[in-house]
């Protein structure tokens, strides 16, 4: 009841939808002004975790990783939350155990042709006036 | 003598108010005295003629001056409310491929002999139109609303930009709702301009009124008494101009403390 009265008095927290927008924006400006695919945004990923993996037992499940923008300069976020740290790194070719739970998911009648769709984007994309 | 200014009105997305924006700048300008040529870059799905109004008194087009049909002076449309206006009419018949960036140099260039200020209305997306409305343009106004798909395609447009030498461009955030950005479901003026990066030209606020300007054809500013949107306008073409010139306090008015204090009883 008193809760009540004070939540009506000074406004309750919930989050607000601007600062949802203002970060879904940052991260998704990120992405396109780096212009970096997808594919290899995701190997540098792993090559990064394999590296500190070797050193540290990393939270798989709690892990960030994201390129975020503001004010036009583009950083790569890593939040790695350690479990343990190893008293004997590992060797730099020891595998990286990170469970891999969806379903492989392939097309029927092998790949399909997609060249000269990405072709034609690229090409509007970089509109070269004289 | 300063030299004659080009400007491209532009913003990625469509049905943030770029021509809305584009007539009312013209006017405004026009009114300020000065000489302007306002040319509708979307071929195919012009729409800049509705809203000065002009579309029963257009004879030729861009692509008849270009096809040697007619001279230029006989395709501008003079507004007679305001003889320091003219329209330059795209082909409504026609896609956005029947005219190249070299075509439209000529056209604008051909027009900075005799007009102070030419503005290109440009369309929507990042394809040809968009090509042809930048080619001959110095400096480019961005408009953008305060929601995450406009602002992220004017970020993609501001990247074009610069990539093709347009380095003079300015930002005009439309339709904000001061009562949503107070209640932080919108994101504010500064929210916009932090993620941009851009220089900010002005800030229009969202107005019913601009609905009843469109089905009129009268641009706001030819209105008697300017609405708050309308002073946000004729704030912006001064501002291009030179002039300094404050940004309007939008801010909602304060509920008084009695007020608060009678809705928490009720």
């Amino acid at each position: 009841m008193i809760s009540d009265f004070f939540e009506r008095l000074f406004g309750s927290r919930e989050p607000v939808s601007r600062d949802t927008a203002k970060q879904r924006l940052r991260f998704v400006l990120a992405h396109d002004r780096s212009d970096i695919s997808p594919q290899n945004l995701e190997k540098l990923r792993q090559e990064i975790l394999e590296v500190v993996s070797r050193y540290v037992e990393l939270d798989f499940d709690k892990l960030e990783f994201s390129l975020e923008s503001d004010q036009r300069i583009t950083a790569l976020m890593a939040n790695l939350p350690i479990r343990r740290v190893r008293t004997n790194p590992l060797e730099p070719d020891s595998p990286v155990e990170e469970s891999e739970d969806a379903p492989k998911l392939e097309l029927e009648d092998g790949a399909v042709e997609l060249d000269e769709v990405v072709e034609e984007a690229s090409e509007t994309a970089d509109i070269p006036l004289d | 003598m300063a030299m004659n200014r080009i400007i491209v009105i532009t913003s990625g997305k469509g049905g943030v108010g770029k021509t809305t924006c584009t007539a009312n700048l013209g006017m405004a300008l026009a009114k300020a005295g000065k000489r302007v040529a306002v040319i509708d870059a979307d071929f195919g799905l012009r729409n800049l003629d509705l809203l000065l109004g002009l579309e029963n008194r257009i004879v030729y087009t861009a692509l008849d001056v270009l096809a040697g049909e007619c001279r230029l002076d006989q395709a501008l449309v003079k507004d007679k409310r305001q003889p320091n206006l003219a329209l330059l009419p795209a082909a409504q018949n026609r896609s956005k491929e029947s005219i190249t960036p070299e075509q439209m140099k000529k056209l604008v260039r051909a027009l900075t002999k005799a007009y102070n200020f030419v503005l290109i209305d440009s369309p929507a997306g990042i394809e040809m139109g968009f090509r042809n409305a930048i080619a001959a343009a110095r400096e480019a106004i961005i408009v953008t609303t305060p929601e995450i798909s406009a602002v992220r395609d004017a970020d993609r447009v501001i990247g074009l930009l610069e990539a093709n030498d347009i380095k003079a461009m300015r930002l005009i955030i439309n339709r904000l709702k001061p009562s949503m950005v107070e209640a932080e479901q919108m994101m504010s003026v500064k929210d916009v301009q932090d993620i941009l990066a851009v220089p900010l030209l002005g800030v229009i606020p969202d107005d019913e009124q601009v609905v009843v300007s469109t089905n009129n054809g009268e641009p706001l500013i030819l209105g008697k008494e300017l609405t708050q949107a309308g002073t946000a306008v004729s704030n912006i073409a001064r501002r291009l101009q030179g002039e300094k010139v404050p940004l309007m306090d939008l801010s909602v008015p304060k509920d008084s403390f009695f007020k608060k204090l009678r809705q928490l009883f009720n």
